[in-house]
């Protein structure tokens, strides 16, 4: 149900749409950025109620909120990796699934790329920078 | 009722699937599934990194299939599958990479009709742009969801790097690497 209500609004607010994605990187419209930042406030104003009030998930469990490991070549390296292939095809993981939804199945070929990937990612992590 | 919904609305529900996520008990991220993919189709025998418990993952595949499902109601019922975009953008995708269809179409037909595929250049920029994607949300273990929302969401200095290096690679991409790609 969670995945069926993200795939209505990555659709109908059009981030999954290659044309959005293009024009933001041309700073053509605020659209983009202002989809992402107001869930970032939202979501920074979101969280710090849950960390003062120690809010708990369902069934008492902790919040999954565990920080990431410190660092930077991998996240700037990967950052950067992750923002070539976005532009390139126009999308990122969730939108991906939404247009396979909607029909457009050479989608399909850029998950196959996405899962080699993660594949070659999975092979070489050993002899990469972190 | 098709009219695509602007920011302010999107933003919001945005932040409210993260939300429902964390009081799951879960987190938002939609890049790990292709990790629990690989690990599912055997990819633990090349490679311990996919040896893990994938069956406690499977809660983030049926996130995939719900977007997949929310992906076809939403196209099928709720929009007329056009984007229009600013028309300086638009006009500049027409004449310097012959990409004509913005405002007629949800993506371009020139590299995501099913008959393109037939040609080799668009085949490879899909596998391509897919196979950045995936390595690259693993290297910095996150994509759009798992960081720019998230991740800066918990105030996490890894992921406001992980954000910078999305928009270097970006705007790299679009205008230098176009030209040179699509010119």
């Amino acid at each position: 149900m969670v995945g069926v209500f993200f795939g209505i609004v990555m659709y109908k607010s059009e981030a999954a749409s290659w044309f959005r994605i293009y024009e933001m990187f041309q700073f053509g419209a605020f659209h983009m950025y202002g989809i992402i930042g107001s869930a970032l406030v939202l979501g920074i104003l979101g969280i710090q109620v849950i960390k003062r009030k120690n809010l708990k998930a369902f069934g008492n469990q902790e919040m999954r909120l565990n920080p990431k490991e410190k660092g930077i070549s991998r996240y700037l390296i990967g950052g950067i990796i992750f923002g070539l292939g976005w532009a390139l095809a126009g999308a990122c993981p969730g939108p991906m699934y939404v247009l396979i939804g909607a029909g457009y199945y050479s989608i399909l070929v850029v998950i196959g790329g996405a899962l080699l990937g993660t594949f070659a990612y999975g092979l070489l992590k050993d002899k990469l920078p972190h | 009722m098709y009219a695509p919904w602007p920011w302010y609305v999107a933003g919001p529900l945005i932040a409210l699937t993260m939300f429902i996520l964390l009081f799951l008990g879960k987190k938002f991220g939609m890049s790990s599934n292709l990790e629990t993919m690989c690990a599912i189709g055997g990819a633990g025998k090349v490679a311990a990194y996919f040896r893990f418990d994938w069956k406690k993952d499977r809660w983030n595949l049926i996130v995939v299939v719900g977007a997949v499902m929310g992906g076809f109601l939403a196209s099928q019922y709720m929009s007329n599958n056009t984007v229009e975009i600013n028309p300086q953008v638009a006009r500049q995708l027409s004449e310097d990479y012959g990409i004509d269809s913005a405002g007629e179409a949800y993506l371009p037909p020139e590299l995501f009709a099913a008959e393109q595929l037939g040609d080799p250049f668009v085949l490879a920029v899909l596998i391509l742009g897919g196979f950045l994607v995936g390595f690259g949300a693993r290297y910095a273990g996150g994509c759009t969801s798992g960081h720019a929302i998230s991740g800066l969401s918990n105030l996490q200095l890894p992921s406001l790097i992980a954000v910078i290096g999305f928009f270097i690679g970006g705007l790299v991409m679009v205008h230098l690497l176009y030209p040179l790609l699509f010119g």
